[in-house]
């Protein structure tokens, strides 16, 4: 078995006793050597299914972090290696092997869909590879299952849908029901916009769900009427929320709607009209006037020929908040210690705003009221300002 | 079904031997790779007890893969490992059941009616972990991963060395399944569904009672399949509802026909010479599931049929046109 | 929840009963006639509802796609058949399962090539994009009340041309007992094209139907696809009615489970099923044979 064992040490480790080597020694070609390999950045997305563009724009918004800074982060090189995760859940623990195990990457960016970004992170959270999710909204990643080497630069589930509980509840509405597709991102939504909710003194109803990603809106809207809430509020994303905001609207109800941000973000030219005056919560929207968004905007438009959107945001952030980890360590991403401190106690300046890493490595960042106004989700004021993902949980501290 | 020359155990051993001694020379991710082919091998060789063996189409087989899987998780959670003297026997107990109560229903019809009752129970199962709290919905769940413990003493492994136990564990089980069921269909049993496979109504004239023999083999393919879900949750510490999801059972029904139907070594070769592929079509192209449905058409459409065809006659020895990754030189369709 | 409500979800059942009586009849017709399962007959379902995408997108409006699903099914049909399918009558069961799994595949890949993976919502035509109040708090849409008509009417044709003309008795004939189609010496490849023209057609035409109100998906083929084999299981081999029947009751028991038991409505129609399968094996409305 010691033979074994040996066979199997990794690149990782051998590179990390090579540096110990070096600084007990302190020849300083030891360091020369180290500084010459690139680090290896594993982009696990989907290029490929239903997801395929929200891949695609955070790849080209952390190419373009890289390019913005000459190519190197901390004075290194970087490598970036592509792989498709096909948001197949199944496949999701081989694929990050490919790049944990394979490919040796030395930090792994990924993913968008939660169930694969479940699959990352049981192989990252035993490997103790660097990761970074520039998307996956699940709780868990940042909260009872939350790793020391697992940072998100997205959003959780819970924070958007908080932002619109807590603004509804402003707004004096005093009962309200959540609809959403019976899933883990759908459940969690909700639960954030009953506990605003809640706080400012309302009343939410049980959820109203549907299996995912079902569409088959009708029988849930045919309750509505019937709960007497005086908002609905919900949480759809795609090609789902097109047909639940078209179906909404043209059955007639009272109550209107609001929801997390994803039930208006890239759909509003398919929603049409039926979308007009919806209001929804999220780190992101039109009209945001900071000089950081204007650029990165226009700095995306020029490198990937389309506007930029949320997920090029948290693609970009992704890639700033590993630029300071690796000027912190000036490039040397092997000091694991120091390197996590640095991303921990990161102040980024974001197109979103100014966002901060919490305990449990989840984005603390201002979540937005956004109104849909001719075609766009304009942002009309602050629904929470800073919020922080609690982190239940999590024992990082 | 049944080797009969002497060459195929021979070459049958050799390449588990080759297997064996594989981790010492190959870099872990290869040895976790290995490990994810020998447990879809389980899941293939189960599966061609009613297959290629009782000559039953099941499009539900993932089923009972996912349960004893998610099995592991609900005996174990994220907390602390159970022995594996624990988590195997109740997966597979498990499975088993949940197949006594699909075959005894699925097998009171016949042919394709019987491959929509299981894929209909399959996708039931499905739903059952994708749209409930059960298992962790739609996102899956971690679990702790069984150990290698006999009553308080555990096999001291570390983390790097756990990989390389869980290898040659899944290996094993394998050969264990592989022997087990060249045992079973030499028996009078094995010839019974032989011979349901033939000609169900000349059996039953000659006085037995094939739904009892159909529905036995139904149960132990259903706990076979178990033994690999077990090992898929040793191996991942994963579970999630795809893993039962009918796609799944096709792949294994690929893995079968890939490997060939008429012998127990087919469905071994095929699952690993599956695997081999998927990684290379990984590196190439992002078209995978086109790679995957040409590849499909290919075996259906031109390689001879004495890979696929149940009823062709037993001598048809022609060697399979195609290169498995490791394990070659068995691929020599037999039966 | 009120009267009103009920009402609704009661059309709601026999609307979605109703498109699924169109794929399944399809299916138990091929199934019933050749003895071969199309596990391709969802992917049918998933070019006709990308057919009536790509028609709204570019003309503004999805009628046209209707006609363009009939001819084009009928033609997809009639090249399945003759080019693939009658191959594999003879074949090993799992050689045409995974035959038609490959297929499954190849639609996708090939949607996935010309449409793209993204989700597509598609218009309810202008004609019909109102809703119909019921009652003071709830409107229904006139568009599924569109929807049920033309499934109706189509169901009309089908049940009229399989009772009432020559070719269709031959069907009705073959689908009940196979070796009949032989021993009358009828010619067996006219009345296997006709059957697989007529069912393929019928899932693309329930593709157009359905865009519209569930969207248009990757894979949204597959949902469909086994809840219709449900709904064949229940109805009985080959039986055409059968298969109306149980795909109303299908849609029923779906759609009512959800409104008013949602935590156990995904499991209702499979609990159905293994009920009809203890009680009669063959299905509710087939031959008992034994």
């Amino acid at each position: 078995m010691t033979r074994l064992a040996g066979n199997s040490v990794s690149r990782r480790s051998l590179i990390k006793g090579s540096a110990a080597l070096a600084a007990a020694t302190a020849v300083p070609t030891g360091w020369a050597i180290a500084q010459a390999r690139p680090v290896k950045v594993g982009l696990m997305l989907p290029y490929s299914g239903t997801f395929a563009q929200l891949g695609e724009n955070i790849t080209h918004a952390i190419e373009l972090f890289i390019a913005e800074k000459g190519g190197k982060l901390g004075g290194r090189e970087l490598q970036i290696i592509k792989l498709d995760d096909e948001s197949k859940p199944e496949n999701a623990p081989q694929n990050a092997d490919r790049l944990v195990k394979r490919d040796q990457v030395d930090v792994l960016i990924g993913t968008v869909h939660s169930g694969v970004q479940m699959g990352i992170h049981k192989v990252v959270a035993e490997s103790g590879t660097l990761t970074i999710v520039p998307n996956a909204g699940n709780v868990a990643v940042t909260r009872d299952l939350c790793a020391k080497n697992v940072f998100r630069s997205s959003f959780s589930n819970w924070q958007p849908a908080y932002g619109m509980g807590a603004a509804a509840a402003k707004k004096g509405y005093k009962k309200a029901v959540w609809v959403t597709w019976d899933y883990a991102a759908g459940a969690e939504s909700g639960a954030g916009f009953k506990e605003a909710f809640e706080k400012g003194g309302g009343q939410v109803l049980p959820n109203l769900t549907l299996p995912f990603p079902q569409t088959n809106f009708q029988p849930l809207l045919a309750q509505i009427p019937g709960l007497g809430v005086d908002v609905v509020g919900s949480f759809f994303a795609g090609g789902g929320a097109v047909q639940f905001v078209k179906e909404y609207a043209s059955a007639g109800l009272k109550a209107p709607l609001c929801g997390s941000g994803f039930l208006t973000e890239g759909t509003l030219g398919a929603q049409g009209a039926a979308a007009v005056g919806i209001e929804t919560a999220l780190h992101y929207g039109d009209g945001l006037d900071n000089p950081k968004n204007a650029a990165f905007r226009k700095a995306f438009k020029d490198k990937a020929g389309r506007e930029a959107d949320v997920y090029a945001v948290q693609g970009y952030d992704a890639a700033q908040l590993l630029g300071i980890g690796l000027e912190a360590v000036k490039g040397k991403i092997e000091d694991e210690a120091n390197l996590y401190k640095a991303m921990r106690a990161a102040k980024i300046d974001s197109p979103r705003g100014p966002i901060s890493i919490s305990p449990a490595q989840n984005v603390t960042q201002n979540i937005y009221l956004r109104k849909v106004e001719g075609g766009l989700n304009k942002v009309i004021g602050v629904a929470v300002e800073n919020l922080a993902d609690p982190g239940t949980g999590c024992k990082l501290a | 079904m049944l080797p009969q020359s002497k060459t195929v155990p021979v070459m049958l051993g050799l390449g588990a031997l080759v297997l064996a001694a594989l981790p010492l020379f190959v870099p872990g991710y290869y040895v976790e790779l290995g490990s994810y082919a020998f447990i879809a091998a389980m899941l293939a060789l189960s599966l061609q007890l009613l297959v290629g063996c009782t000559g039953l189409v099941s499009l539900g087989h993932a089923a009972f893969y996912g349960l004893a899987a998610y099995t592991v998780y609900l005996v174990t959670g994220n907390g602390a490992g159970r022995s594996i003297f624990v988590t195997l026997p109740a997966a597979v107990a498990v499975a088993a059941l949940a197949a006594l109560l699909v075959g005894s229903l699925s097998l009171r019809t016949r042919g394709f009616f019987f491959l929509m009752v299981t894929l209909a129970f399959g996708q039931m199962v499905f739903f059952l972990f994708h749209d409930t709290k059960l298992g962790g919905g739609t996102d899956g769940a971690f679990l702790a991963r069984p150990v290698l413990s006999i009553f308080d003493w555990q096999l001291p492994l570390t983390r790097r060395q756990r990989p390389i136990a869980v290898y040659y564990v899944a290996l094993a089980l394998l050969v264990a399944m592989y022997l087990g069921l060249v045992v079973l269909m030499r028996s009078m049993f094995g010839r019974v569904l032989e011979g349901i496979r033939v000609n169900e109504h000349r059996m039953s004239a000659l006085g037995f009672n094939t739904y009892r023999y159909k529905l036995a083999a139904f149960v132990i393919a259903g706990a076979l399949a178990g033994v690999a879900g077990h090992m898929w949750a040793m191996h991942r510490g994963f579970v999630n509802p795809e893993l039962i999801g009918w796609h799944r059972s096709a792949e294994a029904l690929l893995m079968i026909l890939l490997g060939g139907l008429t012998t127990l070594h087919g469905p071994i070769i095929g699952a690993l010479a599956y695997t081999g592929l998927g990684e290379v079509a990984q590196l190439i192209t992002e078209r995978k599931l086109l790679v995957e449905g040409l590849v499909i058409l290919f075996v259906v459409l031109v390689l001879p049929k004495g890979l696929s065809g149940i009823s062709l006659p037993r001598r048809s020895r022609k060697p399979a046109p195609k290169t498995p990754p490791v394990g070659a030189a068995e691929a020599r369709p037999h039966g | 929840m009120a009267l009103s409500g009920f009402l609704a979800q009661l059309l709601n059942g026999v609307q979605y009963g109703l498109l699924l009586f169109l794929i399944a009849s399809g299916l138990t017709l091929i199934f019933g006639v050749m003895g071969i399962i199309n596990l391709a007959h969802g992917s049918m379902f998933m070019i006709g509802a990308y057919v009536a995408f790509l028609v709204a997108r570019h003309w503004g409006s999805m009628w046209l796609a209707l006609p363009a699903a009939l001819a084009g099914g009928i033609v997809l049909g009639l090249l399945l058949e003759r080019f693939l399918f009658r191959y594999f009558y003879k074949r090993e069961h799992l050689d045409q399962v995974l035959l038609t799994f490959a297929l499954i595949l190849l639609f996708e890949e090939t949607r996935a090539l010309i449409v793209g993976n993204d989700f597509h919502s598609v218009a309810v035509p202008a004609l019909f994009d109102f809703s119909v109040p019921i009652t003071a708090g709830f409107s229904y849409s006139a568009y599924r009340f569109a929807v049920i008509g033309i499934c109706l009417a189509l169901a009309a044709l089908l049940f009229f041309w399989i009772e009432r003309t020559k070719m269709g008795a031959i069907i009705r004939a073959a689908a009940e007992k196979p070796e009949m189609v032989d021993v009358l010496g009828i010619d067996a490849r006219r009345v296997h094209m006709t059957v697989f023209a007529i069912g393929t057609a019928l899932a693309l035409i329930a593709g157009v139907l359905a865009a519209p109100l569930y969207s248009v998906y990757p894979n949204m083929g597959d949902g469909f696809l086994i809840i219709c084999f449900v709904v064949v299981v229940i109805g009985g081999q080959g039986s055409v009615s059968g298969a109306f029947w149980s795909a109303l009751i299908i849609g029923l028991v779906d759609t009512l489970g959800k409104a008013y038991a949602p935590k156990v409505a995904g499991l209702a129609v499979y609990v159905l099923m293994a009920a009809v399968l203890l009680w009669r094996p063959s299905g509710l409305f087939g031959q008992q044979r034994t």
